[in-house]
């Protein structure tokens, strides 16, 4: 994901205020059941009625409160010579003057309603995103790119204001209804004081300082007009490797880091800083003996024009793969006393609180036998009933309470194998794996550059913990078996990452299973045009 | 009751002759009820019209004082049949139900109920559940008024209108001794408006007094040859009667000129109308109309007369009316041609046969029978508001591949998510089982991620649905499941009984949530909370038991997912005759949390020792697979990306809304998923004993922490 975040363009500020004389004010509040749209519609009601105006607000709540996306929809307009204005219970496209977005993608669904368009509308969103089951569900990254909201309200909208309104309302204490409703009145298109606005939410009774706190603080991003950025993801964190951290076995490291391409020296210093994390110096400088030799596979292939792109990979996926998650590296962070720190700070514990962890934990033997000695865990392996016998004493759920001595001296223990994790079952395994993906790549490689990268990245296929990592792993095994078959194929890349993506877009690998039929159909068709 | 207070709304029912009534539509109904003089009413609770049935079961000292009964009706069977007590006995009475959900249920006893004909008014409050939004099947109240001949008010969607509509009704229905059925659709329903109160009424005639002085009459009991007198009746007497009561008062209202075209249209139709010939230039913001309307505050019965006035003369007339099939432009066309008149029926063939009649899609067919009947009209008018031009624009197309769909789902820590995670875990195992869904919340067990449920055929009706299966001998039993709500209101013998009467093998699963959750979190039979007015904490198994069922399992935590998923394995394999019944037991934490989280910040603030207990997802553990959240769905279960220039793919978070209900650990150590999820228990006001221990381990677990850090050589 490139990491330029763009921001919503303010366009122009018009300081037009609707003035609701002949037909009237049309205000959509599109929201998520549970977020308190009907309390922002509520407010808007009784400002406007505080003010002698008629107003009418409407929603379709029913199933919808359970956090399903909801429309809450008001109209303004005051009483003529006594009679009452009629006005409508729906919106109408093209014909609504103001659309309040509680969440980013409804801001995009607003569009996509019709509702918001560049003559009539002030378009008021919080950037902040909360996904939806079908972004969060898949295996891969499945979010939705709200940059193309921001492209889109450019498009749409007469003049957008969009910040982060959840923040917002969380550091004042309040929800985001109150956010909000200052927004709108900070926008200035409602023909209604500020004050007006303030009072209509200390009638609301509960909560009332915070709502104003909040509602303040909208109220000030909004008329000062400046919208927040957005991007899918932060950057990432990839600084320069420092020449020295002032420790010789590190020092050492960073000096061969040094003496490397310098594009690939912040990866490299990632990768290092792992791996050494993950085990000690001496496994970063087996990982730099990998990556020296990949490098100089690299250069010969003409790596060098291509922005070492294969390098890249490399240093990328093979610390991630060297650094693979088994029972020591899972005890080991969660006993750390950074780790305890941070889960203070996420719960924003105060001092005097005292906080406890409990670990939900299932071992199997498999994951027994993968921390025995290669010799021990063979054995075992070798004897299926056995096995199974021993799988029925440890195979279930345990809470493992990490706040409590006895729990957390069980953990550290496990962690303190870490010394002897090259001399493990597991460990084995893990690098013959490592050395037939990579082996692959390099034959690859002088061949075709891009499938060799390509193949480097498969590797992201590969995680999660017991059934979920041997689904993953027989995911990049199918797709590493289809290389022979697509390296014949013009784009074999392009194939192989769209593969990939397959791959990464449901949990039964249905999607795969699909994109390889696809291939082998059209090695069929190049085979009947070639008469193979 | 609900952990809910609606104290306030029924301050509104208080209110006083000349004083101004702000609020929503359902409530405005509520208070003309008791303006009315009504002496009873039920109803079962459902969107739109619960929030009716939830405010009187808070008013009970209002009700007292002017003697009026209310109850919430077993169903809408029950509720419709209470409106007998209108049959013998000046008494006016008031049902309400969700339509036509509640409708199809009522309608044995409302067939019967239109056969007698009453003495008091008898009036139906139909929340019409129909167009976007809806959560039922799309089908309109309008057939069960002419099957039965029971009169349907469809006032214009303001307060004073549907206020006046009760009233009307009321005396509708005694002049013409025919139930009165009051139809709000949706937004309606939520609508805020204001209206001028009336003072309440108390009853003229009383319930006590009907009973105290028993009335038979033989000729109101369905049975011949009473019921073809009935029949006789209703069109020699009723129908007149209404048709006459309807004209004389006016029910039906005329706008504008007269002129060479006019619409017809139902009164909830009228703002919509109005929208749209406001936008072609045809009306002003305030209902001044150029075009004559003719507003069907009643939709049934027509009034011959008057459509025959409203379209002599003209060169054609509109029928505006939602939904399908065109019941009243057909009987448009009969009394139109019967009569001679020659006016041009449009309806159908310029607006869509189905779907919301929003003010765009009327204003399309207004433009269009315009153009074809009187093109001058459409002369100088202003443009007609679009977004063609920005929906046609690639960049705000591009949306549609990135706007998520966001169904509905279960709520944060609802205790049928684990009931649901298990189903799938015993699908893993045994492979995909035919399974019947019923209506209520674990409806959403349909839909991602769960994607469970093949069927659903109605209230209390998924274990019969499933009946078909009962016996075929196959390897694989059906499941089927049902909520409370529906076990109760027709399940226990529509289901149950059913089940157990024909052996069937089958497993029924039925989720206990300690409320009728979907509509409102309203009591029933089987809630665990005490309630002063109604019999409740009456449990499901025993009821069961008590029909014959043998194999009967309850399950009183259902977060126990491992549980869930053995006992779903037991009842599929068990070899017990007849339905292996789970009834699954959790509170629904909505109203849990209503009822917990005031408790808990009290005890907080009065400094007693609280545990207040949150999950959490360690990031660095997290390999970003999210099969944690297929299992899951959790509105507090989301993914977060990270800075980590290792990782491509976003990692599993949960926020602070999350109410530690502990679905995703117990999930995580039952699937056998991954070892990041932590719950963190925060003791808030920690006792003397609390802080010794935490400092005790903290001295020793600090010292470890130490000791490992100062031996790891790492970058910082």
């Amino acid at each position: 994901m490139n990491a330029s975040a763009r921001a919503v363009s303010a366009g122009v500020v018009s300081g037009r205020v609707v003035s609701g004389a002949d037909k009237p004010i049309t205000i959509a509040i599109l929201a998520m059941g549970g977020q308190g749209g009907g309390v922002l519609a509520d407010w808007i009601v009784s400002l406007a009625e505080a003010e002698g105006w008629m107003a009418q607000s409407t929603s379709v709540p029913g199933v919808a409160q359970r956090t399903g996306a909801t429309i809450y929809y008001v109209e303004l307009m005051r009483a003529k010579d006594g009679h009452a204005p009629v006005l409508s219970l729906m919106p109408t496209a093209g014909d609504v003057d103001v659309v309040l977005a509680s969440e980013f993608m409804e801001a995009g669904r607003s569009m996509l309603r019709g509702l918001v368009t560049p003559e009539r509308t002030t378009l008021i969103a919080s950037t902040h995103r909360a996904y939806a089951v079908g972004e969060k569900e898949v295996p891969g990254d499945g979010t939705g790119d709200p940059e193309a909201v921001v492209t889109a309200s450019d498009v749409a909208a007469r003049h957008s204001i969009a910040f982060d309104m959840q923040r917002l309302a969380e550091e004042n204490g309040s929800v985001i209804s109150s956010v909000l409703f200052g927004a709108l009145a900070g926008a200035g298109v409602l023909p209604f004081s500020r004050a007006a606005f303030e009072a209509a939410v200390a009638s609301g009774g509960r909560g009332v300082e915070a709502s104003l706190r909040a509602f303040g603080a909208g109220f000030a991003r909004a008329a000062e007009g400046a919208s927040d950025p957005v991007a899918r993801a932060p950057g990432k964190d990839l600084p320069a490797p420092p020449a020295s951290v002032g420790v010789p076995a590190l020092d050492a490291l960073l000096a061969r880091i040094h003496g490397l391409p310098e594009p690939l020296r912040p990866m490299l210093y990632a990768g290092v800083r792992r791996v050494v994390d993950y085990q000690d110096p001496a496994y970063g400088a087996k990982y730099l003996d990998r990556m020296a030799k990949l490098i100089a596979s690299d250069e010969a292939a003409g790596g060098g024009q291509a922005g070492h792109a294969f390098s890249l990979a490399a240093a990328k996926y093979l610390a991630g793969a060297m650094a693979y998650d088994d029972v020591i590296r899972v005890a080991d962070l969660k006993t750390r006393a950074s780790r305890f720190d941070r889960v203070r700070r996420e719960l924003a514990a105060a001092d005097e609180q005292i906080v406890y962890t409990t670990e939900f934990m299932h071992p199997r033997m498999d994951e027994v036998v993968a921390s025995l000695p290669v010799g021990l865990g063979r054995f075992l392996e070798n004897r299926p009933r056995l096995f199974a016998a021993l799988d029925r004493l440890v195979n279930r759920g345990r809470r493992v309470k990490t706040g409590n001595i006895g729990w957390f001296v069980t953990l550290y223990v496990l962690a303190g194998l870490r010394p002897r994790r090259r001399g493990l079952l597991r460990h084995g395994r893990e690098m013959a794996h490592i050395e037939a993906w990579l082996g692959l790549a390099e034959a690859v490689l002088p061949r075709d550059y891009a499938l060799a990268t390509e193949i480097l990245a498969c590797r992201r296929l590969v995680k999660g913990y017991s059934d979920t990592h041997a689904r993953g792993l027989s995911k990049f095994d199918r797709v590493l078996a289809a290389v022979p078959t697509v390296a014949d194929l013009p784009d074999a890349a392009g194939w192989l990452r769209r593969l990939r993506q397959a791959a990464l877009m449901d949990e039964k690998g249905e999607a795969l299973e699909g994109a390889l039929r696809t291939i082998a159909s059209l090695r069929d068709d190049a085979e009947i045009r070639t008469g193979g | 009751m609900a952990e809910r207070s609606f104290a306030r709304e029924v301050e509104d029912l208080r209110l006083g002759a000349g004083e101004v009534f702000r609020g929503e539509g359902i409530l405005a109904i509520t208070k003309a009820l008791l303006q009315s003089g009504v002496a009873y009413v039920g109803g079962y609770q459902g969107s739109p019209i619960s929030h009716l049935m939830d405010v009187l079961a808070d008013a009970r000292p209002v009700l007292d004082e002017l003697g009026v009964h209310f109850e919430s009706s077993a169903s809408e069977a029950a509720a419709a049949a209470t409106l007998a007590a209108s049959v013998n006995y000046p008494l006016r009475g008031a049902v309400t139900w969700k339509s036509t959900a509640g409708t199809n249920v009522a309608s044995d006893a409302l067939t019967n109920l239109a056969s007698s004909g009453v003495e008091g008014g008898a009036l139906i409050i139909l929340g019409e559940d129909y167009g976007e939004g809806s959560s039922i099947p799309q089908e309109r109240s309008h057939a069960f008024a002419m099957k039965s001949q029971i009169w349907l008010l469809d006032p214009r969607p303001n307060l004073p209108s549907i206020v006046a509509a009760v009233e009307q009704g009321f005396e509708l229905s005694e002049a013409s001794n025919t139930p009165v059925m009051l139809e709000v659709r949706i937004r309606a329903c939520h609508v805020h408006g204001q209206f001028v109160a009336k003072d309440n009424r108390p009853p003229a005639f009383t319930m006590k007094q009907a009973l105290e002085n028993p009335v038979r009459d033989v000729n109101r009991i369905v049975l011949p040859p009473a019921s073809f007198g009935h029949d006789r009746e209703k069109i020699a007497h009723r129908w007149p009667a209404a048709q006459a009561f309807i004209q004389e008062r006016g029910l039906n209202e005329f706008f504008g000129p007269d002129a060479e075209v006019g619409i017809i249209l139902q009164g909830g139709m009228y703002n919509s109308v109005i929208r749209a010939l406001q936008l072609l230039g045809l009306a002003d913001a305030y209902g001044e109309t150029q075009i004559p309307l003719y507003v069907l505050n009643v939709t049934y019965p027509l009034v011959d007369d008057e459509v025959a006035r409203f379209a002599a003369g003209k060169s054609a007339v509109l029928m505006v009316e939602e939904g399908h099939p065109d019941y009243l432009e057909q009987a448009l066309n009969s009394i139109l041609r019967r009569r001679g008149v020659p006016a041009v029926v449009s309806g159908k063939d310029v607006l869509p046969m189905g779907g919301d009649y929003t003010p765009a899609v009327i204003l399309a067919g207004i433009e269009t029978f315009l153009s074809t009947h009187a093109p001058e009209r459409l002369g100088n008018r202003p443009p007609v508001p679009t977004a063609a031009p920005v929906l046609a624009d690639p960049r705000v197309k591009a949306l549609e591949k990135v706007v998520p769909a966001r169904p509905a789902g279960f709520c944060t820590g609802c205790p049928e998510r684990p009931i649901f995670a298990a189903m799938k875990l015993v699908e893993q195992e045994l492979g995909e089982h035919h399974i019947a869904a019923d209506i209520g919340c674990h409806l959403f067990s349909i839909l991602p991620p769960f994607n469970i449920g093949g069927s659903t055929m109605g209230y209390g009706l998924g274990p019969a649905s499933a009946s078909a299966f009962a016996n075929a001998g196959a390897g694989k039993r059906p499941i089927s499941v049902m909520g409370d709500g529906g076990f109760w209101h027709n399940g226990l013998s529509t289901s149950v009984g059913n089940a157990v009467y024909n052996k069937h093998d089958g497993v029924i699963m039925i989720v206990d949530n300690y409320y009728s959750s979907a509509t409102g979190g309203q009591d029933i039979m089987s809630s665990r909370a005490s309630n002063p007015d109604r019999s409740t904490n009456n449990p499901i198994a025993k009821a069961v038991e008590g029909i014959g069922a043998r194999w009967v399992r309850q399950i009183d935590r259902t977060y126990d997912v491992a549980k869930m998923r053995d006992t779903l394995k037991e009842a599929l394999t068990s070899d017990v005759e007849g339905p292996k019944i789970i009834v699954a037991s959790s509170e629904c934490m909505l109203n849990k949390q209503r009822r917990v989280k005031p408790q808990f910040a009290k005890a907080v603030a009065d400094g007693r020792r609280m545990v207040k207990e949150r999950f959490g997802v360690d990031e660095d553990v997290c390999t970003g697979d999210h099969a944690c959240i297929r299992l899951s769905g959790c509105p507090s279960l989301s993914v977060r990306h990270t800075a980590d220039p290792l990782r491509d793919d976003p990692v599993a978070s949960i926020d602070d809304t999350c109410v530690a209900c502990g679905n995703c650990g117990e999930v995580a150590e039952a699937a056998v998923l991954c070892p990041s999820f932590y719950r963190a228990d925060v003791i808030l006001n920690p006792t003397g004993a609390d802080r010794w221990l935490a400092r005790v381990r903290r001295g020793v677990i600090g010292w470890l922490q130490r000791r490992r850090d100062s031996r790891r050589v790492t970058f910082a």
